[in-house]
């Protein structure tokens, strides 16, 4: 297992890993890429078509102020629901349910925002509470599950995943549902005035600073205080927690209930912020794509927010892609896929660049256990 | 080669035994190839990082011969055994058979020349006959079906031919730990080794089984067989072994014959400096109980029952032991006592206190220190940092914490008072646990166990795989802590630890206490004995109602 510090040896390995397995995903999907473009009388077009379609995706994610914007709005959620699934894999748990998680916290949010006449100043936090709250009991009920009966997370969340997208169905065809004869889409009403967050620029709303803040508490948590101890204790060896006196079970429920909450901040600031109602099939795949954002980030905080940034620029420079080369933008997904292809299976990357074994350095080669497979970082106990 | 040709030999195993007392092997030359070597390292090299697991190492065995392989834990031993047995790769040197040159670069391949090896921890599926795990990987068959009928009779002869005692259609599970031994033996010979590299082989066996053991070494050893027998046990090296070689740091330091070497002389080649193989203590003063178990029983992990009634008290002031094979419920009974397992029955007092419906942590908090059988799983968290892991059941508390909030300058304090007090050595407090030594690794706990509010200590085996240097320190603290008025239990499957720093001992046998001696009056065969089940008027056919005999308990 690798020494999990950040602070105390920051290896260059931890940050080069992600970076050579995001540059080979992209050399792969070049070739992908030059393979699926268009060709000119019969024969394929040469390299510069490939380095001309990253251009434009480029362009499309970083290349005016709109698309910095759009590329930062995309960035926000990713950052909530990367670090709901990033805490739960500190504390060993895989956590396969933000998807539903930012689900229910999305339509609890939009409940609150159209449904109760409140001030101002106390709505936004409101709403924004609600999404937390749902989202929290939503990953809470695995926790629940698991301390109760020991059902594994992985199957029970995704098992919620489907509950969740089911309840939204309903909820959004039925009690909830927008009955202005305008309407003709499974929504809710849109939120109060109210119960928005404001604009920080034009454009841009106040959840990236939101994103900030709770980025930093998250890393607070996870890395300065005795729960967050108690926690990586729990991820790293539940046996050993146990032995120290942690309430193992107890640790891990709150893991998942926390890990839910932020992902249900996730679906209330798209509501509070972009779409100021929840619409049925709107933000799909953000939680699936925040296992990969935890993932590709080492489960780290700076990692999560980096991955973040990266999964938001590919999603919104694809339509500009896919504008000036005829190449589908689920090339995107390819390349996404790809990338953490390469994360997850890190020898072969290692492999490819012939960067040495992560632990030959750290491990003291006599002890016995040294000699059995280390658990992984992030399954250990999922 | 196949084992029949193997040992066919003209060279009877007195000459060879003769030729090796008279010429030790001069570690570190050795030009051109010794053909009356059969295995030979030479000159082996091999670097983990910073860290040389082995210095230029030049080892070699001769047909008939056991070679006593000695050293404390880190001194390049596993090391040396991966690379001979092909599972790792040397940066620099080369392995000779026979005198030519060979690369290993899987197991298989050392199998196929002749090495065979029997791990610590044995490699067998235990739901399997002998035969079939003998079989596995090397499947005989017939019209695509296997053909165990052959791998049975091939068993049958090799343990009829060696003297080895296992039934070929008997199921491994049912077999005690000294049987799946001479299983995991016969699995060798079966494949042709000529060499048979035993890693601790005695770690897992009481006295008696060992003994049985090095029964079928030497029958083996007779019939033209290399042994390479690791171990870090004084004793039985001296009774086996024809040649001893002893490592530390990485390299060869020495090569003795068992006639011209004492335990006392091995231990300071090992360490580098004399040591204190008997703990120095006074007699104890027992004063009021502070552990008092009253017919405990405990579940074993399958449903069975692993503590049966037991009932015991240990004093402040006096360190008890309990001895016993592996496996006889003493895991169980120490998980109890630290409240990391629910009792079953019985009661159990800690401190004066009923400990029934306590946590780990309100146990802890009530002065009981609890040094856990497997440092790795239960003691450290291996990533974290050494000062994380000395303050590992501490945290929480201030000044460690102040209202939630974890204080690493407080932290960094304790633990660099601790890694001096205890003599750790590590480069810093900051560094992952799990780049130290076993023995710094078990420093590492004691030091976070012994060094507060200590009134009750649970000690599993404390010195398992530690280094001798390490282990004289170990027992030096524990009969400290005793002297400090705490009380001691100390669990441990090494009798001359118990026999050397315990003032009552008891011997568990099969979830039960069948005997107490008083440690002066103890001696090893007499433990030995109530170990295996036998002498002594409390045993007697086993308990009724006893747990399955193949979950948990192997000793027949």
């Amino acid at each position: 297992m690798p020494p999990e510090r950040p602070g105390a040896v920051v290896r260059l390995d931890a940050v080069l890993v992600p970076v050579l397995a995001i540059a080979t995903a992209l050399a792969l999907g070049g070739v992908i890429l030059w393979a699926a473009g268009p060709r000119f009388e019969g024969s394929y077009l040469g390299i510069g078509f490939v380095a001309e379609a990253y251009l434009s995706l480029l362009e499309g994610a970083f290349g005016s102020r709109a698309a910095i914007v759009d590329t930062t709005l995309r960035t926000v959620p990713y950052v909530f629901s990367g670090l709901a699934v990033m805490l739960a894999f500190r504390g060993g748990l895989f956590n396969i349910g933000a998807e539903g998680q930012l689900t229910v916290g999305a339509l609890a949010a939009a409940w609150a925002g159209f449904s109760l006449d409140l001030p101002a100043i106390i709505h936004l936090p409101v709403v924004l509470a609600a999404g937390c709250l749902a989202g929290a009991v939503w990953g809470g009920v695995a926790g629940l599950l698991k301390a109760r009966t020991g059902a594994h997370e992985v199957i029970t969340t995704i098992m919620l995943n489907y509950i969740g997208g089911q309840l939204a169905s309903y909820l959004l065809n039925g009690p909830l549902r927008d009955r202005s004869p305008l309407n003709v889409i499974a929504q809710t009403p849109k939120i109060a005035e109210g119960a928005r967050l404001p604009d920080l620029l034009p454009g841009l709303h106040a959840g990236v600073l939101l994103a900030g803040i709770v980025a930093m508490v998250t890393w607070f948590i996870v890395w300065k205080t005795t729960t967050g101890f108690e926690l990586r204790m729990v991820g790293a060896n539940a046996d050993a927690a146990a032995y120290a006196g942690v309430n193992v079970v107890r640790r891990m429920t709150w893991a998942l209930g926390v890990s839910g909450l932020l992902a249900g901040l996730a679906g209330a600031v798209q509501v509070a912020g972009v779409n100021y109602r929840s619409t049925l099939g709107f933000n799909i795949g953000y939680g699936f794509d925040s296992i990969a954002i935890a993932l590709l980030g080492r489960n780290t905080v700076s990692g999560v927010v980096l991955s973040s940034v990266l999964f938001a620029a590919l999603r919104t420079g694809a339509t500009k892609l896919q504008f000036r080369t005829q190449v589908s933008a689920d090339i995107i997904s390819v390349i996404q896929a790809l990338v953490l292809l390469l994360v997850a299976a890190e020898q072969i990357v290692r492999w490819l660049y012939r960067l040495r074994a992560a632990d030959a350095v750290t491990q003291a080669p006599e002890d016995g256990a040294t000699a059995a497979i280390p658990p992984s970082p992030a399954g250990g106990e999922g | 080669m196949s084992p029949i040709e193997s040992h066919e030999r003209t060279t009877t195993p007195n000459d060879l035994r003769q030729s090796a007392r008279s010429a030790p092997i001069p570690s570190g030359t050795r030009g051109t190839g010794d053909p009356t070597f059969l295995l030979e390292a030479r000159h082996l090299t091999k670097r983990y990082g910073p860290v040389i697991a082995n210095r230029d190492v030049s080892f070699a065995v001769r047909p008939g011969e056991i070679v006593a392989l000695l050293g404390e834990n880190g001194a390049g031993k596993s090391t040396l055994m991966n690379v001979l047995y092909g599972m790792t790769v040397p940066d620099a040197g080369e392995l000779a058979i026979d005198g030519k040159v060979v690369r290993l670069r899987s197991p298989r391949d050392a199998l196929a020349r002749g090495i065979g090896m029997v791990h610590q921890h044995f490699m067998l599926v235990p739901p399997f006959t002998v035969a079939e795990n003998v079989a596995l990987g090397n499947e005989p068959s017939r019209r695509g079906a296997i053909d165990i009928a052959t791998v049975e009779a091939r068993v049958a002869s090799l343990a009829s031919r060696f003297g080895i005692d296992v039934d070929p259609r008997a199921i491994v599970r049912d077999l005690s730990v000294g049987q799946q031994q001479r299983v995991e033996i016969v699995k060798a010979l079966d494949r042709g080794a000529r060499v048979l590299i035993l890693d601790e082989p005695t770690a897992v066996l009481t006295p008696q089984e060992a003994e049985g053991l090095f029964r079928v070494l030497r029958g083996l050893a007779a019939d033209g067989t290399a042994i390479v027998f690791i171990s870090h046990k004084l004793g039985e090296v001296l009774s086996l072994a024809h040649r001893i070689v002893v490592m530390r740091r990485g390299a060869v330091v020495g090569e003795v014959l068992p006639e011209d070497a004492t335990a006392e002389s091995l231990a300071a080649m090992m360490v580098g400096r004399e040591v204190m193989l008997r703990v120095d203590k006074s007699p104890s003063t027992p004063t009021e109980d502070r552990i008092v178990v009253r017919d405990l029983r405990v579940a074993g992990d399958h449903g069975g029952v692993a503590v049966d009634g037991v009932s015991f008290a240990v004093r402040a002031g006096e360190i008890v032991g309990i001895a016993g094979v592996q496996g006889n419920g003493q895991t169980e009974l120490v998980e109890a006592i630290s409240g990391l397992r629910p009792t079953a029955g019985g009661t159990l007092s800690l401190v004066g206190v009923e400990a029934h419906g306590l946590d780990v942590r309100a146990r802890s908090m009530a002065g009981l220190a609890h040094v856990p059988e497997d440092r790795q799983r239960h003691g450290l968290v291996l990533p974290f940092s050494v000062a994380d892991n000395l303050v590992l059941n501490r945290y929480h508390l201030p000044p460690l914490a102040q209202r939630g909030v974890r204080q690493a300058r407080a932290i960094v304090a304790v633990a660099r008072d601790l890694v001096a007090r205890f003599d750790i050595r590590t480069p810093s407090p900051e560094v992952p646990v799990q780049a130290l030594s076993g023995g710094n690794k078990q420093k590492v706990i004691i030091a976070r166990e012994l060094s507060h509010g200590l009134r009750a200590l649970v000690a599993a085996q404390p010195t398992r795989g530690v280094d001798v240097g390490s282990i004289e320190f170990i027992h030096r603290s524990l009969v400290d802590a005793r002297d400090a008025g705490a009380a001691v239990l100390v669990v441990s499957a090494e009798l001359d630890e118990l026999l050397s720093i315990a003032d009552r001992i008891l011997v568990m046998y099969r979830g039960r206490i069948v005997g107490e001696v008083p440690g002066s009056e103890a001696t090893r065969e007499g433990i030995g004995l109530f170990m295996a089940g036998g002498g002594g008027a409390t045993q007697g056919s086993p308990p009724a109602g006893f747990a399955r005999e193949d979950d948990v308990h192997y000793v027949n």
